[in-house]
């Protein structure tokens, strides 16, 4: 870039007096307002989210509580225009939801770890960068084909069976109790699980490929084999940057609509079988929110909010500690 | 250095004696390298799983006529997808046009007139904005616009805002990149040949710039083109083509897709396929070309 770079801006005819007229002297300070002032768009937009959805959503918070509205298991909604009359108890979608993020972190983070580790300490070096981009493209397909790909494919032909193996094993135990009904959180929870993988994946290969070269060759030079130097050097010093890749991972599988939407069955119900239907909080609101009523849309209203709160907390933690741990470049920040 | 010296000699081993332990560790590592590869196939299988059944699906259902027809009930074969390709095209223009300029003015400042106590609050919020969820940004324009102080309905409009919403921290994070990357002599250059600080930055650093900001930009469209949640929150959908900005609902591929894959007969599901081979396929092109200008850029250098 920097060869062909100062060729080019063709040299521009200095107009006479331009400089010191006053029209040039204001255009500096003038074109620094402008861009500040786009700067501070995210902020105005951030801050309306903030307040726009918490107002329309108050009536919600003020009737239940905001703890009777947690955990509350009644969702009744009401036809009014005016008033809140409905029940609003969010707790089977807040249950959906962080049953199918731990799923998809409990499969997703030790895969994860596995890959980063192996495009950066074994893979040949002409393959490591094909292999980090097929499996960053793997981030680029659109969450609905996930979901289309789960539920007309995937489930029929790879989970249904699993599950049938899985449930004939340890039905006894309450977590895999049937029946099976094919979608359901342990659906959703997989799929999620492919699909926050390659921000995960990216996130460890950058914190890995950070760690100094000579700690490695030095615990080479006293004798260690490669997997010793990857779990008893690297993998220590990367600890803290791997517990932000398993936020930044666990904010997308919170926030994930559409793939969950399509797995996860829909219903209003929760249990603790993981081969049960439920919802998610996000699945949730894009369900019902077509047919919903002024007053239900109220109560979406609210569960957005509580979703909006958890993953701004899991994700300015994870920010905070890729921030201490220097500036990431690349992919990882997106 | 006086513990070297209390060190007691270690009886002579010859070189092919191997220390205990050794054969046990090999084992470990051979263990652990075979363990590793395993993972990083079983990652690749998905992506092979989805680009082969997608690929086989949908191929047979694409045509001129998927493009150009609008789609008949689910039942009935034939037809396509017109009004959400209209639809797409229509928001994403209408979203790159909101969140581009605003995501490179946005990155020229945190990287020109920065660091300062407002730039980096800026990046931190654009970080943290990636994280919404864009379920969470349906509503948000929802409650804005929709039904908010505009009261403008659903519509092309505010499905755009929504989309622009969800690249701008894409854009901004990527252009913020680019233009770290631009040499500080070329800055300096323009400065001593007289240029202002606007003219360097428009005549000099943004032009340097350009294929990474194309890239970036490119890959916040591909973000964007896949985007389902908010769209169903605020364009709403609609099966036929709608040329209006604002006032009736606006359909897209993704929401077109969502419903077709979500009823239950085998014709709208076909045609589903179709649709996610489409939309897979430009993703993919505005992902490799983004990739490839911005390898290309970053040889040059």
């Amino acid at each position: 870039m920097s060869t062909e770079a100062p060729e080019a801006p063709a040299p521009e005819e200095p107009r006479r007096g331009s400089l010191h007229s006053g029209k040039g002297r204001m255009a500096d300070p003038i074109f620094k307002w402008a861009v500040a002032a786009c700067g501070t768009i995210v902020l105005v937009i951030l801050a309306l989210m903030v307040i726009r959805t918490t107002s329309e959503a108050w009536p919600v918070f003020v009737k239940e509580g905001f703890f009777g509205f947690l955990f509350g298991q009644e969702w009744t909604t009401g036809n009014s225009r005016t008033e809140i009359t409905g029940t609003y108890g969010a707790w089977p979608f807040i249950y959906g939801t962080l049953v199918t993020s731990t799923i998809a972190i409990v499969i997703a983070l030790p895969l994860a770890i596995m890959v980063a580790f192996y495009i950066t300490h074994l893979a040949p070096r002409r393959l490591a960068k094909p292999l980090s981009y097929t499996v960053e493209l793997l981030a680029a397909v659109p969450s609905v084909i996930f979901g289309l790909w789960g539920l007309h494919w995937f489930l029929p032909n790879v989970l249904r069976p699993f599950f049938e193996v899985l449930e004939s094993v340890l039905g006894w135990f309450f977590l895999f109790e049937g029946p099976i009904r094919g979608v359901g959180y342990l659906s959703a929870g997989i799929v999620l699980a492919i699909m926050i993988l390659p921000i995960m994946t990216a996130i460890i290969r950058e914190v890995i490929a950070v760690h100094p070269i000579d700690q490695r060759m030095a615990a080479y030079a006293l004798g260690s084999t490669r997997w010793e130097v990857m779990r008893k050097v690297v993998l220590p010093a990367s600890f803290s940057g791997i517990v932000a890749a398993a936020m930044l991972g666990l904010g997308r599988a919170l926030g994930e609509t559409i793939a969950v939407l399509m797995l996860i069955g829909g219903s209003q119900s929760w249990g603790a079988s993981l081969f049960g239907t439920g919802s998610s909080m996000a699945s949730h609101i894009a369900a019902t929110f077509g047919e919903a009523g002024p007053e239900a849309r109220t109560g979406l209203m609210a569960i957005g909010v509580a979703l909006f709160l958890v993953t701004m907390i899991v994700n300015i933690l994870a920010r905070v500690i890729v921030w201490r741990l220097g500036r990431m470049t690349g992919d990882a920040a997106v | 250095m006086s513990t070297m010296t209390t060190t007691p000699p270690r009886p002579h081993v010859p070189l092919s004696t191997r220390p205990p332990g050794a054969s046990y560790r090999r084992f470990k590592d051979r263990a652990a390298t075979v363990a590793l590869t395993g993972a990083m196939i079983l990652a690749m299988i998905p992506l092979v799983l989805i680009i082969f059944e997608v690929t086989r699906r949908g191929i047979g259902v694409l045509s001129l006529d998927f493009i150009t027809q609008t789609e008949p009930p689910p039942r009935r074969e034939g037809g396509g997808y017109a009004a959400g390709f209209f639809g797409t095209l229509y928001i994403m223009a209408l979203a790159v046009l909101m969140s581009i300029p605003f995501g490179i003015a946005t990155a020229v400042y945190i990287v020109e007139y920065g660091p300062n106590r407002l730039t980096s609050t800026i990046r931190f919020f654009t970080d943290v904005m990636t994280g919404i969820p864009s379920i969470f940004v349906g509503l948000f324009v929802y409650g804005l616009l929709v039904i908010g102080w505009g009261g403008m309905g659903f519509g092309t409009f505010v499905g755009a805002v929504a989309i622009a919403v969800m690249m701008l921290p894409i854009v901004t994070r990527s252009a913020e990149e680019m233009l770290r990357l631009v040499p500080h002599e070329i800055r300096n250059a323009s400065y001593g040949l007289g240029a202002r600080k606007w003219q360097t930055i428009v005549h000099t650093v943004l032009p340097a710039a350009a294929p990474g900001l194309t890239t970036g930009s490119m890959l916040a469209i591909a973000r964007g083109i896949g985007e389902t949640a908010p769209l169903l929150l605020t364009a709403f959908g609609s099966g036929l083509i709608v040329t209006s900005l604002q006032g009736s609902p606006q359909g897209a591929v993704p929401m077109q897709l969502y419903r077709g894959a979500a009823q239950p007969f085998e014709a709208g599901i076909d045609r589903a396929w179709g649709a996610a081979l489409c939309l897979f396929l430009l993703v993919l092109a505005f992902t490799i070309v983004a990739r490839w200008i911005g390898s290309k850029a970053s040889t040059n250098g």
